[in-house]
Formats: C-alpha cells, sequence, structure tokens
C-alpha cells in the first residue's frame, strides 16, 4: 500500500439521521397544552349549560355561520353551547366512570398477585368473563339493571373498562415481587404493608396514571356510544350521543352540521386525551422515549 | 397418545364454553332481573298504561313475568333451554330462536366482510408503514389510524350515510333491503348493495388497531438479527422482507384479529342502530329497551359464545401454524 | 504494511463508527465506538481481531457490510479487492463477495426451516443438490434440512450457519465469534473448514475473544483494544513476548496460561469516558505524557502498532 493512500481524505460511508427538537421539552408542552385544552372545555361546558337548552323558535335550523358557529338545531339551540356542554358532561362522567375503574383495576389486580394462588385464579378468571362478552353488550345489560339514565351510564362504564388496567397491575406486581430488592426487603422482616407501600406503590403508581388516563379516551367513547342507543344520559340533556341520536331525523334533509360538528368535537377530545397519556408514557418510561 | 391429547383438548374447550354459558346467563338474568325498568310501562306506551284496567295490567304483568321470582324464572328458562326451547321474544312476538336465526345470519355477513376488510387492509397499511417507517407515507397512515382509533363508529356511520346517501345518492339509506321488499324476497345484489355502507363504516374503523399493530411488528422484524443476517447474506431489502416479514406478521395478526371480534361486534352494534340494519345488534337494543329478557339473555350468551369461538379459532390457528407449538408442546 | 505479497482482499483504514445517542434523555451526543481501526486481509490467509468481549467488536462486522442502524456514523477507507467502496458497491457485495457467520441462532428466521433458510428460499436443483452436500459436509442428518431453529442444538445452529455462508462461494467470510457452543471436536472441525477455504485463495476474517483459538488457526492477529486495533502481527510473533510490539499485546501474553496467566489489573475505559490519546494509557507501565497526544500507526518488522513507545528492536 502505498504511503500517499493515507492521507487520503476519508470517506464518508454511512451518515445518522439527526433530529432538531429537543423531544423531551416538546412532550412536557405537549401535555401541559393537552391538559389544558381539557380543563378549557369542562370549564366552558359548565359556563355554556344555560345557553345550550335555552330554545329559540325563530332561530331554528341556521346553518354554520360566525352567529352560531356550530348553526342551530330544531329548536334553536345554539350548537355550539351544546356541544360545549355535551363534552364537557362527556369529559365528567368520563373522568368518573374510568377513575372507579382504574381503583377497581389495582384493587383487583393487586389483589391477584398478593393474595395467593386462589385468589389469583378467580380474578383472573373473572377478567376472563368480562372480556369474553362484548363491552357494549355488557353495557347495555349493566344500564339496564340500573334504569338506564346518569347512574346506569356511569356505573357501566365504570365496571366494564377496568379488566386489561388490572392485567397490566397484576403483571407488574408479579415481576416485582421476583426482584431482587423486594426480596431482600422481605428477608430483611419487612413487614408485607411497608413493602407494598415503600417499594411496589412507586414502581406500580407510574404505570397506573398512564393506565388511568389512557382509560378516559375508552370510557368517553362508550359513554358517547351507549347514549346514542338510548341506554346512557337522558334526552334532555346536551350529551354527544343525545345530540347524536336527535341529528340522525334530521340527516335526510341534509342538516349535516347537526352530525358532523358534535362528532368531529368528540374526536378532538378523545385524541386529546390519547395525546396526554401517550406524552405522560414517554416522559415515565424511557424505553418509548425514541419513537 | 396424539388422539388422547386432542381429546382433552376438545373436552377442556366444551367444558370452559358450558361454564361460560352458565355463568353469563345468570348474571344477565340478574341484571335484567333487577332493573327497575317496567317490562309492561315501556310496551304498552305512558298513556295506554294509565288508562288501563287493573286486570288487563295483570294479564300483561303475567305475559311479561313481572311477579316471578328471579330464581324460579331462571330455573324456568334453564330447563327450557336444556330442551332446547329459547323461549318468546315478547317484543317481536316470536320464538327467541328464529328471531336470532334471522339477525344474525344478517349481522354476521356484516361482520364477516368487515372483519375480512379491515383485516386485509390493515395489515397492508401496517406493512407499509412499517417498511417506510418516518416517511411521509408511514406519518399518514399513522395519523389515519390514530385518528380512527378515536372515533366514535356511529358518527363515522352518519358521516357515511350523509355523504354517500344523501348528497352523492350513490347508497340506499340504510336498512338491509329495498323499502316493501321482505328479507326472503330481497335478492342478493339488493342485499349486498344495502351491506356496503354499513359494512365500509365497520372496515374503516377495524383498520386502525390491526394497521397500528402490524406497523410496530414489522420494525421489530426489522430490526431483529435474522432480518439483518438475510441482508448481509445480499437479500435486498424487498427479498428479505418477501421472505421473512409476511411470515412471522401473518401469526400475531391472525391472533389479533382474530381476538378482535368482541370489538367488531360491538363496532357493528352501533353500526345497525345507525343504518336500521337488522341484525342482532339492532335487536339487543331493542330488547334493552322493551325490556324483552329472554332475547337481550339469548344475545349475551350468543355474543359472547361468538367471542369465544374467535379466540378458540386464533389458538387453534396458532397451533397449526406457528411450528414452535405443533412441533413443540402441542395443543393447548 | 506486512511482508506479505498477497493481493489483498479487505483493506480496512481509519474506520470510525459513532452513534448518536439521547444523554440523559435531553440533549443528543455521538458516541465513538470505533476510532481509526485499521486491518487487512490477503488471498489465502486468517486474519483474527482479538478483543475482550462487549469491545465492540461485532459493530466492526456490521459496519463492513454496510448494515449498522440508521443513528451510526460511519467514515472510513474500504477496499475490495483494491477497489474502494461506497455504500452502494457494499450493498452489492453482500452475499456475493462477503459473507458473515453470525454469532447466534437468533439470525435465524424462526419459523423458516433449516435447508430452507440456507437455499435463501431458492427451490432450484442446484440449490438444493449444494445445500444437501453441505449438510452433509457438516455432518448434518439430511433430515435437518425439515428442522426449524429452534429444533437445532447449539452445534447444529452453527453448521448450519457456516453452510449457509459457504453456499454463497464468497471471496471473504468475516466469522463473528462463530465457535462458541460447538465442542472441541466441531470447533476444530469449524476452523479446519475456515483453514480450507482460505487455503483455497480466499479470505477470512475472524472476530473472537479467544486468543487461544485465533492462535490455533489464524495467520496473522490483529489486536482489538477500546474501539481500535492497537496491533498487527503475524501469528509467528505470539511465540515469544519480546517480538511483540504493544504493552496490551504484552499484557494479553502474559495473560496466557502457558505463559504465567498473570491477568492484567484494571478495565477498558467506558465508551463514554475515553482518555485522551492511547487508550491503553491509563493502564499502561510505559506511560508518559506524550502518550496523551495522537499516537500514529507505525510499521514495525511485518506488521504494525499505534504506540510511541514501541521500537524497531527485539527487546531482550
Amino acid at each position: 500500500m502505498a504511503l500517499a493512500d493515507l492521507t487520503v481524505s476519508v470517506p464518508v460511508l454511512a451518515k445518522a439521521r439527526r433530529k432538531k427538537l429537543n423531544q423531551r421539552k416538546k412532550t412536557i408542552v405537549v401535555f401541559l397544552f393537552a391538559c389544558l385544552l381539557l380543563l378549557g372545555i369542562t370549564v366552558g361546558g359548565i359556563l355554556a349549560a344555560e345557553t345550550a337548552v335555552t330554545a329559540d323558535l325563530s332561530q331554528k335550523y341556521i346553518t354554520p355561520s360566525l352567529q352560531h358557529l356550530f348553526g342551530t338545531d330544531q329548536l334553536g339551540r345554539d350548537m355550539l353551547a351544546r356541544v360545549v356542554k355535551g363534552l364537557s358532561t362527556s369529559i365528567l362522567i368520563g373522568l368518573g366512570a374510568a377513575s372507579c375503574s382504574a381503583v377497581l383495576a389495582i384493587l383487583l389486580g393487586s389483589a391477584a398477585a398478593l393474595l395467593g394462588e386462589k385468589v389469583d385464579a378467580a380474578i383472573t378468571w373473572l377478567i376472563d368473563l368480562m372480556l369474553g362478552i362484548p363491552h357494549i353488550v355488557l353495557l347495555i345489560l349493566i344500564s339496564y339493571a340500573l334504569g338506564k339514565g346518569f347512574w346506569g351510564v356511569t356505573v357501566g362504564v365504570a365496571l366494564t373498562h377496568w379488566p386489561s388496567l388490572s392485567r397490566v397491575i397484576r403483571g407488574e406486581i408479579l415481576q416485582l415481587k421476583e426482584t431482587q430488592y423486594v426480596k431482600t426487603a422481605r428477608k430483611l422482616g419487612q413487614s408485607s404493608w411497608r413493602i407494598a407501600v415503600k417499594h411496589m406503590l412507586p414502581a406500580v403508581f407510574p404505570q397506573f396514571l398512564v393506565g388511568l388516563i389512557l382509560l378516559f379516551p375508552h370510557a368517553i367513547l362508550h359513554e358517547a356510544g351507549i347514549t346514542f342507543l338510548g341506554f346512557g344520559l337522558p334526552p334532555e340533556q346536551p350529551a354527544i350521543g343525545v345530540i347524536l341520536a336527535e341529528s340522525m331525523k334530521y340527516l335526510s334533509v341534509g342538516m349535516w352540521w347537526l352530525a358532523f360538528f358534535p362528532g368531529a368535537a368528540l374526536i378532538g377530545v378523545v385524541a386529546l386525551f390519547d395525546l396526554a397519556g401517550g406524552s405522560l408514557r414517554r416522559l415515565i418510561d424511557p424505553h418509548s422515549a425514541q419513537e | 397418545m396424539k388422539r388422547n391429547r386432542l381429546l382433552n383438548f376438545v373436552g377442556k374447550q366444551a367444558a370452559k364454553l358450558i361454564i361460560l354459558i352458565v355463568v353469563i346467563s345468570m348474571v344477565a338474568f340478574f341484571l335484567v332481573a333487577v332493573s327497575p325498568i317496567d317490562p309492561v310501562q315501556m310496551n304498552t306506551g305512558q298513556a295506554a298504561y294509565a288508562n288501563m284496567s287493573l286486570e288487563k295490567r295483570a294479564q300483561l304483568e303475567e305475559y311479561w313475568g313481572v311477579n316471578t321470582p328471579v330464581v324460579e324464572k331462571y330455573t324456568n328458562w334453564a330447563k327450557d333451554i336444556i330442551h332446547g326451547d329459547w323461549g318468546t321474544s315478547l317484543r317481536f312476538n316470536q320464538p327467541v330462536l328464529s328471531v336470532i336465526a334471522e339477525r344474525f345470519t344478517n349481522s354476521l355477513l356484516l361482520m364477516i366482510v368487515a372483519w375480512l376488510f379491515s383485516g386485509v387492509f390493515g395489515l397492508l397499511l401496517g406493512i407499509a408503514a412499517g417498511v417506510y417507517r418516518g416517511k411521509l407515507v408511514d406519518k399518514i397512515i399513522k395519523g389515519y389510524a390514530l385518528t380512527l382509533a378515536s372515533t366514535p363508529t356511529f358518527w363515522l356511520g352518519l358521516l357515511m350515510l350523509m355523504i354517500f346517501a344523501v348528497w352523492l345518492s350513490w347508497f340506499p339509506f340504510g336498512f338491509s333491503t329495498p323499502i316493501g321488499v321482505s328479507a326472503a324476497e330481497a335478492t342478493l345484489g339488493q342485499r349486498l348493495y344495502h351491506l356496503i355502507l354499513p359494512a365500509l363504516t365497520l372496515s374503516i374503523i377495524g383498520v386502525a388497531n390491526i394497521a397500528l399493530h402490524t406497523r410496530e411488528k414489522v420494525i421489530d422484524i426489522m430490526e431483529s438479527d435474522f432480518y439483518l443476517f438475510a441482508l448481509a447474506r445480499g437479500e435486498s431489502r424487498g427479498e428479505a422482507l418477501r421472505h421473512h416479514c409476511l411470515r412471522n406478521l401473518l401469526l400475531p395478526a391472525m391472533t389479533l384479529q382474530f381476538a378482535s371480534i368482541s370489538e367488531i361486534f360491538g363496532g357493528s352494534v352501533l353500526v345497525e342502530q345507525v343504518f336500521s340494519y337488522p341484525g342482532l345488534g339492532q335487536a339487543a337494543v331493542s330488547a334493552g329497551i322493551g325490556g324483552d329478557a329472554a332475547l337481550l339473555v339469548a344475545i349475551a350468551i350468543i355474543s359472547a359464545c361468538f367471542v369465544f369461538c374467535g379466540n378458540l379459532i386464533a389458538n387453534i390457528l396458532y397451533g397449526v401454524v406457528d411450528p414452535r407449538i405443533r412441533r413443540g408442546h402441542g395443543l393447548g | 504494511m506486512t511482508c506479505l505479497t498477497k493481493k489483498h482482499i479487505l483493506e480496512i483504514e481509519n474506520l470510525s463508527v459513532s452513534f448518536l445517542q439521547y444523554d440523559k434523555g435531553m440533549r443528543q451526543r455521538s458516541l465513538q465506538v470505533i476510532t481509526n481501526l485499521s486491518v487487512s486481509v490477503h488471498e489465502g490467509e486468517i486474519v483474527a481481531v482479538v478483543g475482550a468481549s462487549g469491545s465492540g467488536k461485532s459493530l466492526l462486522a456490521h459496519a463492513v457490510l454496510g448494515l449498522l442502524p440508521a443513528n451510526a456514523d460511519v467514515s472510513g477507507t474500504l477496499r475490495f479487492e483494491g477497489k474502494p467502496l461506497t455504500a452502494a458497491s457494499i450493498a452489492a457485495l453482500r452475499g456475493k463477495g462477503i459473507t458473515l457467520v453470525p454469532q447466534s441462532i437468533a439470525y435465524l428466521d424462526p419459523l423458516l426451516k433449516a435447508g430452507k433458510a440456507v437455499r435463501k428460499n431458492k427451490r432450484d436443483a442446484g440449490a438444493r443438490k449444494k445445500q444437501r452436500e453441505l449438510f452433509a459436509h457438516f455432518q448434518l442428518d439430511p433430515a435437518t434440512e425439515n428442522l426449524y431453529p429452534f429444533e437445532l442444538s447449539g452445534g447444529m445452529a452453527r453448521r448450519v450457519l457456516l453452510a449457509a455462508a459457504l453456499m454463497d462461494d464468497p471471496r471473504l467470510i468475516i466469522a463473528d465469534e462463530p465457535t462458541p457452543g460447538l465442542d472441541l471436536e466441531l470447533a476444530k472441525k469449524a476452523l479446519a473448514d475456515f483453514r480450507a477455504f482460505a487455503d483455497q485463495g480466499n479470505g477470512v476474517l475472524l472476530i473472537t475473544h479467544d486468543i487461544e483459538l485465533a492462535l490455533s488457526v489464524a495467520d496473522r492477529i490483529a489486536v482489538f483494544y477500546a474501539g481500535t486495533t492497537v496491533e498487527e502481527a503475524p501469528v509467528i510473533d505470539f511465540e515469544a513476548e519480546t517480538t511483540l510490539r504493544h504493552p496490551y499485546t504484552k499484557a494479553l501474553w502474559r495473560a496466557l496460561p502457558e505463559n504465567g496467566f498473570a491477568a492484567l489489573p484494571g478495565n477498558q475505559p467506558y465508551v463514554k469516558a475515553m482518555p485522551k490519546g492511547c487508550p491503553f494509557g491509563p493502564r499502561c507501565s510505559l506511560f508518559s505524557p506524550s502518550c496523551e497526544g495522537e499516537i500514529p500507526l507505525k510499521t514495525i518488522r511485518c506488521g504494525t502498532v499505534r504506540c510511541i513507545k514501541a521500537t524497531g528492536s527485539v527487546e531482550v
């Protein structure tokens, strides 16, 4: 090999793709943005409660305009106010029901993992059973049992959404039980209660939080669905499901705005929850940070 | 030896199914029984109910079985079931079994079409997104799938009705047959024509899950050692994907698709309501609203069996297709 | 560089590889894993790259084949049979001129039968015949071609991987730790196969952590330390400590069982905390401040070394 070869400029054979933005800061901003927006909608809905049910028969069937951004319905009610109120109701029911569901999930999940084989087998069986009936059929049954209405849908959603999160928590705790530090703590004679609080809770909590936030969108969609079918909130309440069920009557005459905006807004809210949950997961779990 | 294992497997699954049916029927019966909704009032209307004579009311209550205790009702029902009698749907005034048979064929048609479509398209979109990870195609497909995952099924149905039935008039405004034509008289063409919009709605929603899942799998495979080795041996990206990707993808995709039967069923309930499509889902809704206990219980059982079969097929397929299970440990 | 007059098959000069990574999730930084690595393989030669486990030797194989992930920066000069390589020509050589014998069974598709995997899915009679001959050569039962990877024992899997490499009629085999899991008999056989392959005028780049194995089969040894080759020497130089050039190589020599089993204290530097200048400096008994400057590649007798203290004379 000639000596001159060594001085030849070194060719580049591969170049890494670089990302410009700092991912982590971006994630925090996105998370805060999603939370703030959701809070805004919830508060807005509470403020718009009055307008949402105020009928004005001189203002019927108005197509979307600057005055009524989402148009008005068959009773001349402002659709924007109705949609915001509906979303707000959905968010509140979703939050309430999903939180109850998550509490159920953590209770049953940790009971399965900690209280021995028999309890575990029973709870695992229950989980399989719950997942074996289509959600919506179970929701119809539970809602029917409770006489429909607010309680029917809330309890229904709360009772049907815990199995998958509960499975995650059970798996997490079972794994934790096998870790060295928990085994050591046990050998050192620490009480079960202390181990649970000091060693397990901090490890399970982030999983729980992410799981909880990702339950919200499911809960909201199911609430809207079951209300749409007539098993949820009563017709006089401006819920998204009610609004959409009413809009069906006017669809064939071309009143698209009655159906379009409420649904699109619902997608927005669900997507915001997904966004918040996803970014929280990225912040907590370093493995998904590179995606 | 082999036959023994098979018998064992079949026996185990059958036992599971029977337990499932018993538990679900009990739960469903209990839930219907504790409901404060009065089926007589629900089915006669407010005014008629108020004007009704007490004898008439008692007669109707007898008909709907309002005053029979739950346990007695359940044991009667269970005895009949064993003799093949699923009871009478009070709402439809027909034997439950014939209501279900008719409705289930309609729903099955809808679900199979949607299931196949969403499976095939979801797989294709997922592969495309995974192979071109990070590129524009991937971003579009991912965006599409994520948006659909947060879209309420029934709203998409309304949208489809609005666009294709009202504005463009390409498709009929719901139902399974033209108005005035009974299901028996309708031609296959007519039935399919009425099926397209609801099936499309269900498929579009169903695509999201499988596409996202397939995308992840494709990325896993492209980062695997065996994919790297294929490239190192001079296979082009296309060859390596053909030889190693599809095979490794199909199994998890199939499992997911069979496991998602529960969701497709749920979706079909909503879609049938929107399109006034006379399927099982719509029957469930009217049974629920009308307090038709026998039908509601039957639908709960049928839907659970349906989901059970989906999972069972997924398990069996896994055993047949995956050599690690077929040659390693056998069924179950 | 070397005293061999034979033609080069592969020359690697100043190869550097770095990865882009997130540092504590906030900053991106580049992590240099291979620095200015040079090694070459001649016709008829087995060259062993020897280094401790986990020192990034596998990356060398992947870099030569152009198969590093997208977040890698690779620079340096590669020549195959005298012609400089570009990213595109590397891709064209994979499986045609250069092939890889990977380190584990994970490199086989779990759902592909062994025979089909070796044939690269080809069905024609020629490919089938050749695959059967190779299986027979490696004493693999003919039924092996219908087994899935999970059904292969460690030894069988390794022979299948070897057969896969030879299926391609390559000029150069890059073997990444090809012998662990083989019993002594089979390991010797595998190495004899490499020898036979090289003796037909081909080249083998053997990447291994096992210096004794390397000494038993290779013609030349390249010693890999902290991401670079510190010395490249004919195997005969390993017969005595005095003929070796680099202090690290000498330390390796002294650690051999027949030479006193004296382990060198300390560890290789971690990639994120590389010392300035010579990477071996902190563990070297000859260390002086001048070792923290640039260390050029020196040619001494029939080998090369990166050490400013190394001299041409044979120390006694």
